[in-house]
């Protein structure tokens, strides 16, 4: 048993080996739910070429909702500026799943809010930690990502974004 | 030996992959780990000497995880290694291992996977498997699962599998082998009339069986020894509806579970029902949901003498409210699966900004409400006890709510940010905590606590900020008063400075009016994080989700570090 696991681990080193080829990370299709219950498949994440934020989060997350409440006050600025659009995918279950959408509402979020009630996407994106963000250049490319939330942490997204819009090559 | 055998041919699938460029050609691999780590000292006061730690002074707890997807094609696997577990989990965890894999095929209009799998039928009440790292928490299914879209509108599953249970391999002595088949309908896809109608409504049912091989069983009473007949078949059933109108949302499902006597009901013979139902209406600035919910004898695992949080096949949502703060997690509900009954209304408001009331930036209220009482039971006949093992158990009215208060909890919090800054917010909690029921203190009083949190922040510039948290908790029961500070220091995004307080200063004895200090430091580079802390760890209930993990007192340094690539 043990010695199939320690193969089946070498293999894998193999594979991430052999397959660096100058590639960059695109979404994986998962099927989750938007914010009404209907499903949605996360390939389908997109805003016309530009750039698009996704962020996991949580009601149970206290620095998730002071993340996006403060971009939610400069959301509409950042959208002028950059036309990024921002996924909040909510990692609740169905303790509060439900809870969520008069949650968005309530706090008078503008975001596009998805629910991934059983982490399919949070483990397929291999989040650890929330609040986590990830950043998609124009063609879905997945070019930064990051954990945890400060007051300010906001501006090293927006720059990011702003990168991007702009066509720059990010060297994270 | 027949996962060995699975194992190789895994691997030999994916050397052949290696040799072929063209498998690899348009691959990616991407994973995460994890690393939490403790050393744990001696506390006199906290009752951990030299003996007590047991020469156990470190504790490691790790995995790993790979993903390689390549067009429809993904494979993975997660290693974990308790080395040995830290404080307050199963110790059966102890050990390493590679606990799930899977490989999988994602087509047009179905879906396949093959190894460990994660699911979810509808609200989870008949079967959902999942895991909570940070809890020890892991019942994943391992089989085959394959999902299939006949029709627009028509999502159809079904799996069969066996769940995880630490590191024990599958035995048919061991626990059982779960089935499961969920049909979920979108009626506006599926019927053309429907299409454009502003009501939007989506049926789904749900049917899981478990077979486990019969173990005997007897009891004696008086001088009879009655001998126990167990189902080796147990199935469950679901049906689910959801309708969407304008800011409306309704949300409602019923789950039957057919006898299914466990040590987890003390050997009860009554079918098991549960129902969970939510309303929610909200537009921009408002949101209000209600809900409530019914659970009667629904412990459903695939083990039939467990009774830790392992092998569970469906999930019991709590109807309370999930706190942020430390002091009201000291009192944190946990599903009581045997039954009970419970209602919650939640209210978020935003006062609109530039408004009298709102201030320059709006101000935001949250009001919570959740009870829970316990099921209203009748004996099944006279002179048979309520909840005699062998028997039915109880008759229950199906909307009546018991006498026996679990938990209340009514909390307010406002928040409101004055100015570029400065933010700030204050919230109230009333709760009533039956902490002989939820954490098994027979005889011990209910207890009542008034919490009281004030929580500022201050921008000191761009990046740099300070955050300072006061909290109070009075109860006259339990472990009495407590008072915690908290400070932050954050430089964003990289730099996380706390120091933390939480003063027991009204425990009953005297000796335990202790400090439990804590001091942290975290460093984060985009999704990497490093965090080291030394300190006191207080005794508590640890919940997420649906299920609670009891973590011991314990002092020392924690060092957590995790990744993603």
């Amino acid at each position: 048993m043990k010695k199939a696991a320690l193969l089946l681990l070498a293999t894998f080193v193999a594979i991430i080996v052999f397959s660096q080829e100058e590639q960059k990370h695109k979404l994986p299709s998962v099927e989750i739910k938007n914010v009404n219950g209907i499903p949605f498949n996360t390939s389908d994440i997109d805003n016309d070429g530009d750039p698009v934020i996704i962020s996991f989060w949580a009601l149970w997350c206290k620095p998730c909702i002071r993340e996006l409440n403060t971009i939610s006050d400069v959301y509409p600025d950042w959208q002028d500026e950059t036309g990024v659009k921002l996924y909040a995918v909510s990692i609740d279950d169905v303790r509060s799943s439900s809870k969520v959408l008069p949650f968005a509402n309530g706090n008078d979020w503008d975001y596009e809010i998805l629910l991934d009630p059983n982490k399919d996407f949070a483990r397929a994106m291999n989040v650890n930690l929330i609040p986590h963000m990830f950043i998609l250049d124009g063609e879905g490319n997945i070019v930064w990502q990051h954990t945890s939330f400060a007051e300010g942490g906001e501006l090293e997204v927006i720059e990011t974004v702003r990168k991007i819009a702009a066509g720059e090559e990010l060297s994270q | 030996m027949k996962r060995l055998f699975v194992l190789t041919t895994l691997f030999a699938f994916y050397a052949g992959g290696i040799s072929a460029q063209g498998f690899l050609k348009g691959g990616q691999v991407h994973g995460n780990f994890e690393i939490d780590a403790q050393y744990y000292q001696p506390d006199d006061k906290l009752g951990i000497t030299d003996s007590s730690l047991a020469g156990k002074v470190y504790g490691m707890n790790a995995f790993g995880n790979l993903i390689y997807t390549n067009g429809g094609f993904s494979a993975g696997l997660r290693y974990e290694a308790y080395l040995p577990p830290l404080n307050g989990f199963d110790a059966r965890y102890e050990g390493q291992g590679i606990p799930y894999w899977f490989a999988g095929y994602q087509g047009d209009k179905f879906e396949i996977t093959v190894g460990h799998f994660y699911e979810q039928f509808g609200n989870g009440l008949v079967l959902r498997s999942y895991e909570e790292w940070a809890l020890g928490y892991d019942n994943n299914f391992n089989g085959a699962r394959i999902k299939y879209q006949p029709f627009d509108g028509v999502y159809l599953k079904a799996l069969a599998g066996t769940q995880r249970f630490f590191w024990e391999p599958y035995e048919d002595d061991n626990r059982g082998i779960v089935k499961g088949f969920d049909a979920e309908f979108y009626l506006n896809d599926m019927i053309p009339g429907l299409r454009e109608k502003k009501t939007r409504i989506v049926l789904g049912g749900s049917f899981v069986s478990k077979y486990e091989k019969a173990k005997t069983k007897s009891i004696l009473v008086d001088t009879t020894r009655y001998v126990y007949e167990f189902p080796e078949n147990v199935a469950a059933m679901a049906g689910r509806v959801n309708l969407i109108h304008g800011g409306f949302n309704l949300v409602g499902e019923y789950a039957y579970k057919m006898n299914d006597p466990s040590a987890m009901n003390g050997f009860i013979y009554k079918p098991g029902e549960a129902l969970f139902t939510s309303l929610s209406y909200s537009q921009k600035g408002f949101g209000v949901t209600l809900s409530a919910k019914r659970i009667d004898n629904m412990s459903f695992k695939s083990g039939i003498l467990e009774q830790s949080n392992a092998l569970d096949i469906n999930y019991l949502p709590p109807l309370t409210k999930q706190h942020l703060y430390s002091l009201p997690t000291l009192y944190p509900y946990a599903t009581q699966p045997n039954g009970e009954m419970g209602v919650q209304a939640q209210l978020v408001y935003t006062i609109p900004r530039k408004s009298k009331i709102g201030g320059k930036y709006g101000t935001k209220i949250e009001v919570n409400y959740s009870k829970i009482n316990a099921l209203e039971k009748e004996a099944v006949e006279p002179g048979i006890p309520i909840d005699s093992t062998g028997t039915l158990g109880y008759r229950s009215n199906f909307f009546s709510f018991g006498e026996l208060e679990y938990y209340e909890d009514l909390n307010i919090k406002l928040s409101r940010k004055f100015n570029s800054k400065f933010k700030a917010s204050v919230s109230y909690f009333n709760m009533k905590y039956n902490i002989d029921v939820i954490e098994g203190h027979p005889g011990e009083p209910m207890v009542y606590a008034n919490i009281g949190v004030l929580d500022m922040t201050y921008k000191l510039d761009y990046t740099k900020s300070l955050r300072l948290e006061l909290q109070g908790l009075f109860t006259e029961q339990d472990r009495g008063d407590w008072a915690t500070v908290l400070l932050e220091y954050n430089v964003a995004p990289k730099w996380f400075f706390s120091i933390m307080d939480e003063y027991n200063y009204g425990n009953p004895d005297d000796d335990m009016q202790l400090h439990y200090y804590n001091a942290a430091v975290a460093y984060v580079l985009h999704s990497t994080r490093i965090a080291l802390s030394y300190g006191r760890q207080r005794e508590g209930l640890l919940c997420v989700g649906g299920v609670c993990r009891q973590v011991p007192a314990s002092n020392g340094f924690t060092l957590n570090i995790t990744s993603s690539f």
